[in-house]
C-alpha cells in the first residue's frame, strides 16, 4: 500500500525521498494499482471512482475530473490523452515539483487516466524551460517501457499504451487547453474557438483528455485507497488536497500540500512563517498574475481556500498560487509588471487583448515613469473594463484582474503626483 | 534526404516516430530544437529543411519560429543568460539582480557580451518563484535552472565557460 | 465548414428573431449569415463568409438568447403574456461563430452592443496609421465604412505611441504589404491555406508584434495571390498593378469575361479616363464579379493581372496595313478591304480561315459563315479535339460543381488543372472536400493530387488507353484491347478507381492537353465519351465531359462549325488565300511560318502585329475584348456576354464586323452592325443554342453569399453580378453509342520524347504584355527525369540546347522527380515548337 503521512498525497517525495526513484516507488506498492486496473478493472469503474472522489481539475478552471471523462466522444476513435504541463503562471511551481521528485505517481496518473478513456496515446506538453525535466521524464518512460508497464499487449492483455514528452518553447498561452492543443499540432499556440471541446474535438481533432499534471497525479492513490479515503481530506465540495505555491513577500515561500479549505492566515502566517522584517501584509494574489488582489485584512486571512469560498472575495482559486504582497509595495508598480507579462504572453488573436495589453502596457509604463496625469488612472482602468467579456480566451480577461482590482481596492496607490518617478519601493534581495 | 534529416537521422526518426504518420507537423517543434543545436539559432536553411521533413511550407516553419521565445531566427550568445523578472521574482529583488549582473558583464539587458560569449535576457517566469533570483541558461545544446542566484554566482558562472572556452583554443 | 464547400443537403429550417424580425434559415447558418440574409448588417472583419468562422477580430459581438427550457418538462417556459422567456448569456457572443437555434433571440441594436463595436473598433484603430488619403483602398474600405457606422469620434490612444512599422513591404512581385494598416484578422492567410492550399504566408511573432510573413522562394508564391487583396478589410495588402494608381470613386465598371482559359470567369474591368493617356479611358484593374456557378467570388492572378495586352499602347494596330513593296504600309479601311475581297474572290474555294479560340462566337459565327459561303475551311487555332462529343455528352443545363460531393466524383486526366484552368481546379479541390471522390490520372504529379483518393500514374501517350482501362475495369473482359490496357485493367488503384467511377451517383470527367497533340486528344476524349456512356453518366445536370480547353472559347469554335486542322501547315500552305484572325501560327513554330509564307495571299487580322502578321499581306486591325461586346461559350458550356468597358479607336470594330464588310464585299450577308444581332442568328441557326436571347443571358438570380459594393466588409472588393450569370447550355439529346476505338500505341521515339505541357504563365502574346507578371514569367524550359538528368549530369537551373522539330532553343533544365525516364517536359508557348509528343535532343 502506498504510504500517506499527514497531508502529502502528492508531495509524498517530501516524507519519503526513495519515492523518486523507480526501485523506492515500486518498493512503496507503486504501479500495483496499474496492473490491477489494467487487467481487472473496465474503463468505467476507473472514471466512476475518479467521479465518485470529487477530484476537481487542478490547472485553475476546477472543472470535475471524472464529468470531463465522462464527455469524452465514444463514437469517435482514437481518443487521446494531453497532459498540461506547460505550467507558466507567475507564482505557479507546483507541477515542476511532482515531476521532478515524485514523477513515477505523476506518470502511473497519466496512464490510469489513458486506461479510463481508452486512449493509446498520451502526450506529455511540458513547457519548452523544463528541458532537462523532459529529458528525465523520458528516460522514466523508456524504463516504464523496459518494464513492460508501457507498450503493447499489457499484462497479457490487448490494452497498448504509449506516453510520449512534447516540449513547448517559451508561451504561456499553450497553457490554455486549446492552444496547447493547436501548439502540438505544430501550429501557432493560439486558442481555439470553444465549443467543441477537447472531450470531443481535441488533438488532431480526436477526442481528448486534457489535464494539468497535478489533477493527474491524484489519481493512483484514488483508484488505490478509494474515492471514499480521498473525500476525508478537503471540503465537501473541494475533496482532497492542493499544493499552494506560495511566493512574494513571505519568509517561507515554497510549494504547501494541504488540504482545500485551509485559510489564506493558516498558509501565509503559519506555514509561511509571515512577512520578514516585521512588514505588514498588504494584498493577496490568490491564482498568480492571472488574479484579482484581495486586500489582506482579517477576513481574507480567515477565508478557507477552496473552489467555493474565494470566489466570495472577488477573486478565484485558480492554481493557488498565493503571491503575497506588503505594505513596501506599491500596486502601480505591481500592474505594470502584470500588464507587462500579458502584453509578452498575448498571442494577438483576438482584438481585445492584442491591443489592450499593449495599450495598458503604454499607460502603466507612463505612470511608472511620473509621466501620466490622473485621467491617465481612469484610462487605464476604462481600457481595461472594455476588454473583459470580449477576448476569445481567458488571457485577456485575466490581463484585466490585477489592474482592475487594484485601482478599485487600493486608490490611495494610484492618486497620481505629478512628475513623481519609479515608484518600485523598499525591493531588495531576500535571498542571501 | 536533406543536410538536417542527413546529419540527424535517427533522431529525426526517433522525433517523427511519437507521432501519428499523417500528423509530422507536430514534429516541427521537436525539429526546431534539434536545428537549434547547430548554432544557436535557426537558419533560413533550416527552415527549408523541417518545411520538407514535414511536409509544409517554409512559412509556416518561419510563423512557428517567430511565436515561441526559446526558438532564435539570428546568431546571440553562445549561453543565454534569461533571467526571470516577473512579478514573484521581482519582489525578491530579480530587478536588481538583473541590472547587477549586466552591469558587470557591461551590457544592456538583451545585449550580447562582446566575446559573443553571453547573451543576458529578461523572460517571464519560469515557475521557480520561491528561488528567486533565478534564471535558466539556454545555450546550444541545453536549457538548465540555476536557482537562488546571487550576482557573484553568476559572474563566476561564466567566468567557468570564459576558461573553458579558452582552453579549447 | 466553409459556404463555398458546405454540401447543400441541409433542410431543416430553424426560425429566430434578429433584432426583433423574424427569420427562417437552414440549420447551422451562422448568426451573422443569417442576419444578412434579410438585410441586417452585423459588422465583421475577420469572418468571411467563404471562410471557416474563427472569431478573432471580435467586432460581431451580439446579444445572443435562448429560450429557457424547464428542465423537469423539457418545455420552453412563458411569462404570464405567454411569450417564452428568453435566457441571455453574461457575455456578448460572436455572431461569426453561433449557429442558430430554434427561438433564438438576437440583438444587435442594444447600448451594450453597440458600446462594444466602438470598443473593439477603438482597440482596432490605436495601431492603425489613420492614412486613409493615401491609401488605396479609401473609399471601398471596411475599416473606414465600419469606423464611420460604430466608431468613437475621438482618439484615446495617444499619437506618438502609436507603432512605426514599414509601409511598403514586397510580399512577392504582385502584392504589396503596409504593415500599420494590417489588423492581423488573418483572412489573407486562412484564404491561402484553406482556399488556395498554397500557406506561403503566414504571421510571424504574436501579441501586437504579429505580422504578416512570406518565406517562399519568389516571396508569395501563390498565382491566387491577388484575391487576399480583395478580401482583405483595410489596404494592408495591394496589388502592384492598382496601386496608387487610381481612388476607387473615380472608377467605372464594366462586366467582362476573362479570356485567358475555358473556366469563363466573370469579371469587372474598372476603368478611368486618364489625362497621361492623352484623355483616353483606361483600364485600371480587373477584379473578380460573383458568379457562384463559374468562379465564385474568385480570380486566378493571370485573369487578374493578364490584362495589358489589350491597353491601348503603341503596339496596338489602329489601322489597316498593306504590303507594298514588301513593306506593310498604312492603308485606308477601303482600299484594304477591297483588295482581301479581290483576292478572296480569286481564291475561291482555295480560302482558308484560321480562327483563334479566344473570339466570340459571333466572330467564329461571321467567320465560319464566310467560309463555308465560299466553300472554303473554317479551322480553329487549337491542339484539343472532342468539341463535338462535349456538345453531346458535355455537361448539361443546370449543372454546377459545386454540388459535387459525398456519393459523387470526378475524374481529371491528362491535366494539371491548376496550371490549365486554375478556378476548376479550386472548385475540384472544393467537391473533395465536400466528399466526393476525386480521381487524378496523370504521367506526373500535379497538386490536385493531394485532394486526390485515387492518384492514377501512366505512361504518356497511354491517356486513352488508362481511360480505356477503367471502363474496362467494370466491364466484361475483352481480350481484343491493347496490351497497354490489359497492363492497366489488372492495377489495383485502377480498379478501385473504376469501381468508384461506375457506382457515383454524379460524374464529370475533366480531360486536358497534357502531353497530347490533337491525334491523342481525340482519342482520349472519344475514351473519357465511352466512360461517361458505360457507367450513365450523361444527358443530366452534374454529369458529363467537360475539355479543359487550350483556349477560352474553343467550345464556342466547335460550336459555330470550326474545326482543328489535322494538318495545318499543309492546310495552310496549300491554301490559295488564307485569312488568319486572332492566331498567330508563325509565332507558334516555323513549320507554321513556312506555311503561311507559302500560302497565296494571307490576311491577318488581330490587335497586335504578330509574327504572322509581320509575313501577312493584308493587316486588318480589331478591337480588343475590352472594347466589345460578344459571347464565350465555357468548357462547362456556359454562355456569357463581355461588354465593352473602354472605347475602341476610330474605326476599329469587333472581329465579326470586320468579317462581315469583307463578306458583303463577296456577296455574303453577314450581320456586321450589333454583336447581338450576330447572336440572334446564332440562336436561329446552331441547334443548342436555339432560342438564347441576349436578355436570357443577362438574368441574373440572388446569389449567396451576399457580395457588393454595400457590403464590401462582408465579402470584400469583388462585385455583384447585375449583368447576368448566362446560360448553359443544354447536351444535344442524341444518346451516342458506345463506340471503342482501339487507343492507338504512342509513338515511339529513338532518343527521348518530348510531350507538350500547358504552364498558366506561358510567354504567349496575350501574357507577355503584362509587365507586372513579368518577375512570375519563366524563361524558356524543359523538365528532365532524376535519372535523364544524372544520365546527362545536368544541374537543375543549367542552361541547355533543346532540338524540337528541326528547332534549337536555348533553355533552362528542370528536373521533376515524379517523371519517367525518357521523357522531356515541354511547355507549350515558350517559344519551343512543339504541337504534339516528338522526339527531342538535348545537349549541353
Amino acid at each position: 500500500m502506498s504510504t500517506v503521512k499527514g497531508s502529502h498525497i502528492l508531495l509524498r517525495h517530501r516524507d519519503n525521498p526513495a519515492l523518486s526513484t523507480f526501485e523506492g516507488y515500486i518498493k512503496d506498492g507503486g504501479f500495483k494499482t496499474w496492473k490491477q486496473v489494467v487487467t481487472r478493472m473496465t474503463p468505467e469503474a476507473v472514471v466512476n471512482e475518479v467521479f465518485d472522489s470529487g477530484l476537481r481539475g487542478r490547472g485553475g478552471a476546477g472543472f470535475p475530473t471524472g464529468l470531463k471523462w465522462r464527455f469524452i466522444d465514444k463514437n469517435n476513435w482514437p481518443h487521446y490523452v494531453v497532459v498540461n504541463a506547460d505550467e507558466s503562471e507567475p507564482g505557479t511551481f507546483k507541477d515542476r515539483e511532482i515531476m521532478e521528485s515524485n514523477p513515477w505517481q505523476f506518470l502511473e496518473g497519466v496512464m490510469l487516466t489513458a486506461y479510463a478513456v481508452n486512449a493509446n496515446v498520451a502526450y506529455i506538453y511540458l513547457r519548452g524551460e523544463f528541458w532537462m525535466l523532459a529529458a528525465e521524464l523520458d528516460k522514466q518512460i523508456a524504463r516504464l517501457r523496459k518494464e513492460k508497464l508501457l507498450g503493447m499487449k499489457l499484462f497479457g492483455t490487448d490494452y497498448e499504451l504509449e506516453l510520449h514528452t512534447h516540449l513547448g518553447a517559451g508561451a504561456y498561452i499553450c497553457g490554455e487547453e486549446t492552444a496547447l492543443l493547436e501548439s502540438l499540432e505544430g501550429k501557432l499556440g493560439q486558442p481555439r474557438l470553444r465549443p467543441p471541446f477537447p472531450p470531443s474535438f481535441g488533438l488532431y481533432g480526436k477526442p481528448t483528455i486534457v489535464n494539468n499534471v497535478e489533477t493527474l497525479a491524484n489519481v493512483p492513490l484514488i483508484i488505490e485507497k478509494g474515492a471514499k479515503w480521498y473525500r476525508k481530506f478537503g471540503t465537501e465540495k473541494s475533496p482532497g488536497t492542493k499544493i499552494f505555491s506560495l511566493s512574494g513577500r513571505v519568509a517561507k515561500p515554497g510549494n504547501y500540500e494541504l488540504p482545500l479549505g485551509t485559510t489564506y492566515g493558516d498558509l501565509i502566517m503559519t506555514h509561511g512563517g509571515g512577512i520578514p522584517e516585521g512588514r505588514k501584509i498588504k494584498a493577496i494574489m490568490s491564482a498568480g498574475a492571472s488574479s484579482t488582489l484581495i486586500v489582506a485584512d482579517d477576513k481574507a486571512l480567515a477565508t478557507p481556500m477552496d473552489y467555493e469560498s474565494v470566489p466570495a472575495l472577488g477573486a478565484q482559486l485558480g492554481s493557488a498560487s498565493i503571491i503575497v504582497i506588503d505594505e513596501t509595495v506599491d500596486l502601480k508598480w505591481l500592474v505594470d509588471k502584470t500588464v507587462h507579462f500579458f502584453n509578452h504572453e498575448s498571442c494577438g488573436k483576438c482584438t481585445p487583448c492584442r491591443e489592450g495589453t499593449y495599450w495598458m502596457n503604454n499607460i502603466t509604463q507612463r505612470i511608472l515613469h511620473g509621466e501620466a496625469e490622473q485621467k491617465d488612472v481612469d484610462l487605464l482602468k476604462d481600457v481595461a473594463m472594455n476588454m473583459k467579456g470580449k477576448c476569445l480566451c481567458a488571457l485577456g480577461e485575466f490581463a484585466t484582474e490585477a489592474v482592475v482590482s487594484s485601482i478599485e481596492r487600493f486608490p490611495k496607490d494610484f492618486k497620481i503626483k505629478a512628475g513623481a518617478k519609479t515608484i518600485a519601493g523598499e525591493l531588495k534581495v531576500m535571498h542571501d | 534526404m536533406n543536410a538536417l534529416q542527413t546529419k540527424y537521422a535517427k533522431e529525426v526518426k526517433a522525433i517523427l516516430a511519437k507521432y501519428p504518420d499523417d500528423q509530422k507537423r507536430s514534429a516541427v517543434m521537436p525539429l526546431l530544437y534539434v536545428a537549434q543545436r547547430e548554432a544557436g539559432y535557426v537558419s533560413r536553411q533550416h527552415l527549408a529543411d523541417i518545411a520538407e521533413i514535414i511536409e509544409v511550407t517554409p512559412t509556416e516553419v518561419a510563423s512557428i519560429v517567430g511565436f515561441y521565445t526559446l526558438y532564435h531566427d539570428q546568431p546571440e550568445g553562445k549561453y543565454r543568460i534569461q533571467v526571470c523578472n516577473d512579478l514573484p521574482c521581482a519582489m525578491r529583488g530579480a530587478d536588481a539582480f538583473l541590472q547587477g549582473v549586466c552591469e558587470n558583464l557591461g551590457i544592456e539587458v538583451g545585449g550580447t557580451t562582446d566575446d559573443g560569449l553571453v547573451t543576458v535576457e529578461a523572460v517571464m517566469c519560469l515557475a521557480a518563484c520561491d528561488k528567486a533570483p533565478m534564471f535558466q541558461v539556454q545555450d546550444y545544446e541545453n536549457i538548465t535552472y540555476y536557482e537562488e542566484q546571487t550576482v557573484d554566482s553568476t559572474l563566476k558562472l561564466v567566468d567557468k565557460w570564459r576558461k573553458a572556452g579558452a582552453k579549447k583554443k | 465548414m466553409t459556404d463555398a464547400v458546405k454540401p447543400n443537403v441541409e433542410t431543416t429550417l430553424v426560425n429566430l428573431t434578429i433584432d426583433n424580425v423574424p427569420v427562417s434559415v437552414p440549420k447551422g447558418t451562422l448568426v451573422v449569415d443569417a442576419a444578412k440574409r434579410i438585410g441586417i448588417d452585423i459588422p465583421v472583419f475577420c469572418y468571411h463568409p467563404k471562410l471557416e468562422p474563427v472569431g478573432m477580430c471580435r467586432m460581431c459581438l451580439v446579444d445572443i438568447g435562448l429560450p429557457a427550457v424547464n428542465r423537469e418538462t423539457g418545455k420552453v417556459e412563458t411569462d404570464k403574456q405567454g411569450r417564452p422567456v428568453i435566457n441571455f448569456g453574461r457575455a456578448l457572443q460572436t455572431g461569426c461563430t453561433v449557429e442558430v437555434a430554434e427561438g433564438m433571440v438576437v440583438v444587435g441594436y442594444t447600448e451594450k452592443v453597440q458600446k462594444a463595436r466602438q470598443d473593439v473598433l477603438e482597440f482596432l484603430l490605436t495601431s492603425h496609421p489613420l492614412d486613409c488619403p493615401i491609401c488605396d483602398k479609401g473609399g471601398e474600405c471596411p475599416l473606414q465604412n465600419l469606423t464611420m457606422a460604430h466608431g468613437r469620434s475621438d482618439s484615446r490612444f495617444i499619437f506618438d505611441e502609436k507603432i512605426k512599422l514599414a509601409k511598403h513591404v514586397p510580399l512577392g512581385e504582385m502584392i504589396f504589404l503596409d504593415r500599420e494598416r494590417c489588423i492581423q484578422c488573418a483572412r489573407c492567410t486562412r484564404f491561402q491555406d484553406e482556399i488556395a492550399d498554397d500557406p506561403v504566408i503566414g504571421f510571424e511573432a504574436r501579441g501586437r508584434s504579429l505580422q504578416i510573413v512570406t518565406y517562399s522562394e519568389p516571396g508569395f508564391d501563390s498565382i491566387w495571390s491577388g484575391n487576399t487583396t480583395d478580401i482583405c478589410p483595410v489596404g494592408a495588402l495591394t496589388t502592384t498593378d492598382f496601386r496608387f494608381g487610381a481612388r476607387p470613386w473615380e472608377l467605372q465598371a464594366s462586366a467582362s469575361l476573362c479570356t485567358h482559359c475555358p473556366v469563363g470567369c466573370n469579371t469587372t474591368l474598372n476603368t478611368r479616363r486618364e489625362a497621361k493617356a492623352g484623355g483616353e479611358m483606361v483600364v485600371k484593374r480587373v477584379m473578380p464579379r460573383q458568379n457562384e456557378e463559374v468562379n465564385e467570388i474568385w480570380l486566378c492572378d493571370k485573369g487578374r493581372f493578364a490584362h495589358h495586352y489589350a491597353a491601348k499602347d503603341d503596339g496596338r494596330l489602329t489601322g489597316p496595313l498593306v504590303r507594298r513593296d514588301g513593306k506593310l504600309v498604312a492603308a485606308t479601311w477601303e482600299k484594304a478591304l477591297a483588295l482581301v475581297a479581290e483576292k478572296f474572290e480569286g481564291a475561291g474555294k482555295g480560302l482558308v480561315t484560321l480562327a483563334g479560340g479566344k473570339l466570340t462566337n459571333e466572330d467564329l459565327y461571321n467567320l465560319a459563315g464566310l467560309a463555308k459561303a465560299r466553300g472554303g475551311k473554317a479551322l480553329l487555332d487549337s491542339r484539343m479535339a472532342g468539341g463535338d462529343l462535349t456538345a453531346q455528352v458535355g455537361l448539361s443545363t443546370g449543372s454546377n460543381l459545386a454540388d459535387l460531393g459525398k456519393g459523387d466524383a470526378a475524374l481529371v486526366v491528362a491535366c494539371d488543372l491548376e496550371e490549365e484552368a486554375p478556378l476548376w481546379w479550386l472548385r475540384v479541390k472544393q467537391a473533395a472536400e465536400r466528399g466526393a471522390t476525386v480521381i487524378v490520372a496523370n504521367p506526373r504529379r500535379t497538386k490536385l493530387e493531394r485532394h486526390a483518393a485515387f492518384t492514377l500514374r501512366y505512361e504518356y501517350g497511354h491517356e486513352a488507353a488508362l481511360v480505356t482501362a477503367l471502363v474496362g475495369s467494370f466491364s466484361p473482359k475483352r481480350a481484343d484491347l491493347p496490351a497497354a490496357v490489359q497492363a492497366l485493367i489488372r492495377d489495383k488503384d485502377v480498379k478501385d478507381a473504376g469501381q468508384a467511377i461506375a457506382g457515383a451517383k454524379d460524374l464529370i470527367v475533366f480531360y486536358g492537353s497534357e502531353g497530347t497533340g490533337l491525334a491523342e486528344s481525340a482519342a482520349l476524349a472519344r475514351a473519357c465519351a465511352n466512360l461517361l456512356i458505360g457507367t450513365g453518366h450523361i444527358g443530366r445536370p452534374n454529369n458529363g465531359l467537360v475539355a479543359v480547353w487550350d483556349k477560352a472559347n474553343a467550345q464556342g469554335g466547335w460550336d459555330m462549325g470550326l474545326r482543328p486542322s489535322a494538318d495545318l501547315a499543309a492546310d495552310l500552305g496549300a491554301a490559295k488565300a488564307a485569312y488568319i484572325v486572332a492566331a498567330d501560327p508563325a509565332g507558334d513554330s516555323p513549320a507554321l511560318a513556312e506555311a503561311v509564307k507559302a500560302a497565296g495571299f494571307v490576311v491577318v487580322q488581330d490587335i497586335r502585329l504578330s509574327a504572322t502578321a509581320e509575313l501577312a499581306d493584308v493587316v486588318l486591325p480589331a478591337a480588343a475584348f475590352t472594347e466589345r461586346d460578344g459571347t464565350f461559350t465555357s468548357g462547362e458550356r456556359r454562355v456569357q456576354r463581355l461588354h465593352p468597358a473602354v472605347p475602341a479607336y476610330a474605326g476599329l470594330r469587333g472581329d465579326f464586323a470586320v468579317t462581315a464588310q469583307i463578306a458583303a464585299r463577296l456577296g455574303v450577308a453577314q450581320e456586321k452592325r450589333l454583336a447581338t444581332g450576330v447572336f440572334n442568328q446564332i440562336a436561329a441557326s446552331v441547334p443548342a443554342y436555339a432560342g438564347l436571347t441576349s436578355a436570357a443571358l443577362s438574368e441574373v438570380r440572388e446569389q449567396w453569399p451576399v457580395i457588393g459594393r454595400g457590403d464590401v466588409y462582408y465579402g470584400g472588393t469583388t462585385y455583384d453580378n447585375k449583368q447576368g450569370l448566362g446560360v448553359q447550355l443544354p447536351v444535344s439529346g442524341d444518346s451516342p453509342a458506345l463506340t471503342f476505338e482501339q487507343p492507338a500505341e504512342p509513338a515511339k521515339f529513338k532518343g527521348l520524347k518530348a510531350v507538350p505541357v500547358t504552364r498558366l504563365y506561358d510567354r504567349g502574346t496575350t501574357v507577355t504584355p503584362s509587365a507586372v507578371l513579368h518577375p512570375r514569367l519563366p524563361g524558356a524550359f524543359i523538365a528532365l527525369s532524376v535519372e535523364d538528368a544524372d544520365k546527362m549530369k545536368i544541374e537543375p537551373g543549367q542552361k541547355v540546347q533543346a532540338t524540337l522539330n528541326g528547332v534549337t532553343v536555348e533553355v533552362e533544365a528542370h528536373i521533376d522527380n515524379s517523371l519517367a525516364q525518357g521523357v522531356v517536359l515541354a511547355p507549350r508557348s515558350f517559344g519551343l515548337a512543339i504541337e504534339g509528343p516528338c522526339e527531342i535532343t538535348v545537349k549541353k
